[in-house]
């Protein structure tokens, strides 16, 4: 018996609206598996499921607002048939006939006013979709039930939406900025060699697979993190842990405001035309709202990229639970001064905001250090 | 006709008008005398009415507390002012032990027809001593009844039938409230018995008193510019309380906040929560919510004290909390 619970997709998360359910029961469910699609105060996400199983009960009803961790469907482990698992007595109370495959579900919350008019009005409460404070069933429900209309709408209109992802934003940085002793070093690190290579490889591309400056920029940032440990991961507990892999977050404007920051997988051992790919692939799927649950929560450290109409350079506001954020400004001709000679340049400034409970200045300035000399040999970055 | 006055001078007038129409009434408390009285609400009295009726007493709450208790045994009218609820404790023994149960204690031969009248609440930086809400101490106790006038009206009007009552009465004057300013009608009558509608709604009834109203009625003023209408009761008398008001609030907006300065922990709030599961579950569409001080000594730093305390944005915080 497997619990599939409401993830948190990210720190600002604390409840989720489940949109629709992408399978039903006895569908069989791989690891990966988009199962779902919940309404997070940011966007709707589908939401995969990491272990593999048959479904045995879906739990969650659409419409339904619940707080991260609620056990939204009940998989069945292979082997497993709700026969076997009716027979397990560790999971069901013994004496209890006719109970469904697991523990007796939560109690829904059904507030005692509605209860009352449902009883009085005759309406079945079971087929009665909850609008109320973590998906309670309220009066107006029954009252809606009872005149046979739809449910009030759970999802929220664009205009509350708005707020609603102010409100996340507001929330995750101000906790940032509260709870994380920021500090900041910056580098001004020249393009010429990196653009001429992007240039001379994309002249070879046919149009739709040529690089942007931005996914090199990317790819540079998750090759050098491979020796800054300490910039990737995050702060739980009281203490660092380390990320596994490298997995960037992207930081997307949308066009009616706010950003989201879904994440690259992978991006340190990915070559620039795939990483381009998925970068092209998440910036549509974000702006058109169907991003995926491991994209949202598995960000291991953010990159934000102001380009062409950005300012010169940005320090930004790290998203937690994540330890550090790199910025890159607009990219600029500036001079330089190299070997005695001043030239005009293609340049971007990189900056590293970083959590000093984790990371020390000095480590933060190799690291940006490493960055420069890495978009100093382009070639070497497409790996 | 109206007129507008402050809470100050509605009180005054009442003491006043007490004092003007029965030889039996007094008023006895640390600096009512000479000084006017802490907050002005006796100035001028001394030199009306005399050193007989305007006494001023030596700091000692628990004697001269006693003292009102015998001079109401013994006939008289009493209006005790002790200063703030929290040199109440003092006198916390002649007012549990005594005054609440003389006519019980002499099997209804005697009764203490006694007011004392004290000022309570937060909000002024006088730090945690002197800025505690205790009333809900005093709703505890059968044998006195507790007032909370919280409006220019009941500042004027409750007084006179408090002085009637043949039993104990103690007044909680909110220190936020002095310069509140009102309209009074000319011939305000007003019961101590009642909670009363003061403003109508539909959505969230918000249960209230004393220094907290203005703050409910600041956030059903908030709540209405977003559509959602908030019922404000104002309990008026936290001791015996009005379950009737309470219950039909309840059956008409079937979402509650009640708002109430003392702590949450056995606080007033707690107790109306506890009627309103007794007399209107039923009718519920969400749990009742709380808005009480943070269960912290009441800070001196503004900025903490107003974070300790129940706030506009805190209630219209809570109640939007009920409506999913």
């Amino acid at each position: 018996m497997i619990e599939f619970k409401l993830p948190s997709l990210g720190a600002d998360m604390d409840e989720g609206t489940l949109l629709e359910w992408k399978v039903g029961v006895g569908d069989t469910v791989k690891k990966g598996q988009v199962v779902a699609v919940v309404d997070t105060s940011k966007a709707a996400v589908d939401v995969e499921c990491w272990q593999e199983g048959s479904v045995g009960e879906l739990l969650a009803e659409v419409g339904q607002k619940m707080p991260v961790g609620t056990v939204m469907a009940k998989l069945l482990e292979p082997g497993e048939t709700a026969e076997t698992i009716v027979g397990t007595p560790r999971v069901l109370p013994a004496g209890r006939a006719g109970a469904t495959a697991a523990a007796p579900p939560p109690r829904r919350m059904i507030s005692p006013a509605a209860r009352k008019h449902a009883q009085e009005k005759g309406v079945d409460l079971d087929k009665v979709t909850g609008s109320g404070p973590h998906g309670a069933v309220t009066l107006e429900d029954v009252e809606h039930a009872a005149a046979g209309l739809a449910p009030p709408a759970a999802v929220l209109p664009a205009a509350d939406k708005a707020g609603e992802m102010r409100r996340a934003i507001a929330a995750a940085m101000a906790r940032s900025k509260r709870e994380i002793p920021h500090y900041y070093v910056a580098e001004d690190i020249p393009l010429v060699k990196a653009l001429a290579w992007l240039q001379a490889g994309n002249a070879k591309r046919p149009m739709a697979e040529r690089l942007l400056p931005a996914v090199l920029l990317f790819k540079a940032v998750a090759v050098a993190l491979k020796r800054y440990p300490e910039l990737n991961g995050y702060w739980r507990d009281g203490g660092f842990v380390p990320a596994e892999r490298i997995n960037l977050g992207v930081a997307i404007s949308l066009r009616q405001g706010g950003l989201i920051a879904p994440a690259l997988l992978n991006a340190d051992a990915k070559p620039l035309t795939q990483l381009m790919q998925e970068l092209t692939d998440l910036v549509r799927r974000t702006r058109a709202g169907s991003l995926r649950s491991s994209e949202m929560s598995e960000a291991t450290i953010t990159v934000t990229n102001l380009g062409d109409q950005g300012s010169q350079a940005v320090f930004g506001v790290i998203y937690p639970p994540q330890v550090a954020l790199v910025g890159f400004g607009r990219v600029t001709e500036r001079p330089w001064a190299e070997n005695g000679e001043l030239k005009a340049l293609p340049m971007v400034t990189a900056s590293l905001s970083a959590d000093h409970r984790v990371s020390d200045g000095h480590r933060g300035a190799l690291f940006l250090r490493e960055l420069a000399d890495l978009l100093q040999r382009p070639e070497d970055l497409d790996r | 006709m109206t007129r507008r006055l402050s809470y100050r001078e509605a009180m005054r007038e009442a003491m006043h008008e007490a004092l003007a129409g029965d030889p039996r009434v007094f008023l006895m408390g640390e600096d009512v005398g000479r000084y006017g009285g802490t907050y002005a609400f006796s100035k001028g009295f001394l030199e009306e009415f005399g050193p007989e009726r305007i006494r001023d007493t030596p700091l000692s709450e628990l004697g001269f507390v006693g003292a009102g208790i015998g001079a109401a045994l013994g006939g008289m009218r009493p209006i005790v002012e002790v200063m703030t609820v929290n040199f109440s404790l003092l006198a916390l023994d002649q007012i549990v032990n005594s005054a609440a149960l003389f006519r019980h204690m002499s099997g209804g031969q005697f009764s203490v027809p006694l007011v004392i009248r004290m000022t309570t609440g937060a909000g002024r930086q006088l730090a945690a001593q002197h800025s505690h809400s205790l009333e809900g101490w005093y709703a505890h106790i059968p044998g006195i009844r507790v007032l909370a006038p919280a409006t220019v009206e009941d500042a004027r009007g409750m007084l006179a039938p408090a002085l009637a009552d043949p039993d104990p009465v103690v007044i909680f004057e909110h220190a936020g409230l002095f310069n509140v300013e009102g309209e009074l009608a000319d011939d305000c009558k007003v019961d101590i018995s009642s909670a009363k509608v003061r403003r109508e709604g539909r959505d969230v009834a918000i249960i209230t008193y004393g220094g907290s109203l203005p703050k409910a009625l600041a956030a059903a003023e908030t709540l209405a510019g977003e559509s959602i209408e908030a019922e404000v009761i104002d309990l008026r008398v936290l001791r015996p309380l009005d379950t009737a008001t309470i219950a039909a609030a309840v059956a008409k907006c079937h979402r509650v906040v009640v708002v109430d300065e003392n702590w949450k922990s056995g606080g007033l709030a707690a107790e109306v929560v506890a009627r309103i599961m007794e007399h209107a579950f039923f009718e519920l569409d969400a749990p009742v919510a709380r808005v009480c001080s943070e269960e912290v000594p009441i800070p001196y730093a503004r900025h903490l004290e107003e974070a300790a305390l129940p706030q506009p944005e805190k209630i219209v915080a809570a109640v939007k909390g009920l409506l999913g």
